[in-house]
């Protein structure tokens, strides 16, 4: 079963529905028993890293999160949230990936937000992206990416600049698209993770 | 730990998806208009539309709410928690906005993004307020111009009332103030099935630095071809040819892919 952190950073119907839609099983988590009843953890985050990473610390979480050993999946800012800064704010994050958050800076004539279905590049053997191809498209919205890193980065995406579509250390697994609203290929990415 | 060189990775190769986005008009729950897909069940439906829409390839769909009455619009809130519980795509919802308790409600009910048009223009704070509440991706302003004889201004109520507002200039401002995306709708342009007013898009386009959606005047495939080729636009709206049947998006799709514009297909 998969447990969502809860810390009210963002709206989650939307991913609620699709592991609804996927038959798989959620709950909220609130507290650090909560962590015990799930076997897969989710990291949502939607808006500023900065505050987002604010309102995870008043939950008194972060030290069980970053113990954690069972497999956890950030997303967009549930991601970012997992490296050591981020521009947005200045803020220090969880510091669990040794990466930084970076902003899009207005190279040549690209647009920021980065909003809409781009490619991404993954590994081919990762068990997130098992039966998803080279080039298949994911939806992202985001102003900020986390820097490419050949050691953890998992997926890759280029938007005037490469960057990271999804990275990997250990247990903790990030995506920066919403697989939630990224069609059939963003449903098989969170079956894939149930599987891990 | 050593920092990859990301200067290192510098390319040039953009593979953003140009995007194709039908619009849906919805009355107290139920979308209006014709729609005649032949396998359709329920035309009314909204989310049976969106889940054909999202299964031909549109890219995003946006909810043009008319609801008259405040009452209704619990109605709405209804609908779109069906659309986020039933489709895998993104979703604008516009229409009747002009509170952030109004828009907090469609993003708790799983509404991607909103679109204000009249509510910015009285209190154009709006955008401010939005886009420090729920970011910038979440605010879409939608655009409603008309040339008239000295520029380009803003009109409201489809096109029967005009400001004082230059389009231009609103656009700029709404830019600054927090807007994540420009929904722009030629007045000229909508309805006449003649293509899409591609000289004021590529002028607006070129303005900003946030995604420009294109609205108003598609007839044919070859004008979608033509509003990305002309004016690099981020993304394509339409609705009666879609609705109709007149463009399927699946050949549309492959049309744009042929032409050499990045599409998803």
């Amino acid at each position: 079963m998969i447990g969502i952190v809860n810390y009210g950073a963002g709206n989650i119907f939307s991913l609620t529905a699709a592991l609804g839609r996927l038959n798989l099983n959620y709950g909220m988590i609130n507290s650090e028993d909560d962590f015990d009843i799930y076997d897969k953890i989710i990291i949502p985050g939607v808006g500023h890293a900065g505050t987002a990473m604010q309102k995870l610390t008043d939950t008194g979480l972060v030290p069980k999160i970053k113990s954690l050993t069972k497999p956890v999946l950030g997303i967009c800012v549930g991601m970012q949230l997992l490296t050591g800064f981020s521009e947005e704010g200045n803020y220090n994050l969880l510091d669990i990936l040794p990466l930084k958050t970076l902003r899009f800076k207005e190279l040549e004539s690209k647009k920021v937000p980065h909003m809409g279905w781009n490619q991404i590049s993954p590994q081919k053997e990762n068990p997130l992206f098992i039966g998803i191809a080279d080039e298949t498209y994911f939806y992202f919205v985001h102003s900020y990416y986390i820097e490419f890193n050949p050691n953890f980065t998992i997926a890759s995406c280029n938007y005037g600049i490469k960057f990271s579509a999804s990275v990997q250390k250990d247990n903790f697994y990030g995506v920066q698209f919403h697989p939630e609203k990224s069609g059939e290929a963003g449903e098989l990415l969170l079956k894939n993770f149930a599987n891990l | 730990m050593e920092f990859a060189q990301t200067e290192f990775y510098l390319t040039s190769s953009i593979l953003l998806s140009k995007r194709i986005i039908p619009c849906l008009d919805v009355k107290d729950g139920r979308t209006v208009k014709g729609i005649n897909f032949v396998d359709l069940r329920d035309a009314g439906d909204p989310v049976e539309l969106a889940w054909q829409y999202s299964n031909q390839g549109a890219d995003e769909l946006v909810f043009l709410d008319i609801t008259a009455t405040h009452e209704k619009r619990k109605t709405t809130i209804e609908m779109v928690k069906s659309v986020a519980r039933q489709i895998n795509i993104p979703f604008t919802i516009g229409g009747g906005i002009s509170e952030l308790k109004d828009a907090e409600a469609l993003l708790n009910a799983g509404a991607d993004k909103i679109s204000i048009n009249s509510a910015a223009v009285r209190n154009p704070q709006l955008i401010d307020d939005l886009a420090k509440a729920f970011g910038v991706q979440f605010v879409v302003l939608a655009v409603d111009t008309k040339h008239l004889v000295h520029g380009d201004f803003v009109h409201l109520n489809g096109g029967r009332i005009a400001t004082e507002l230059q389009t231009q200039d609103w656009i700029k401002n709404a830019e600054e103030r927090g807007a994540g995306e420009i929904l722009l709708t030629s007045m000229d342009k909508d309805g006449t099935k003649s293509g899409f007013d591609n000289t004021l898009l590529k002028q607006i386009n070129d303005m900003v630095s946030i995604p420009v959606i294109a609205s108003g005047g598609a007839g044919s495939s070859q004008d979608f071809v033509d509003v990305f080729k002309k004016t690099d636009v981020d993304a394509a709206l339409a609705a009666s040819v879609f609705h109709y049947g007149e463009i399927l998006i699946p050949e549309l799709k492959q049309l744009l892919k042929d032409k050499n514009i990045e599409i998803r297909i």
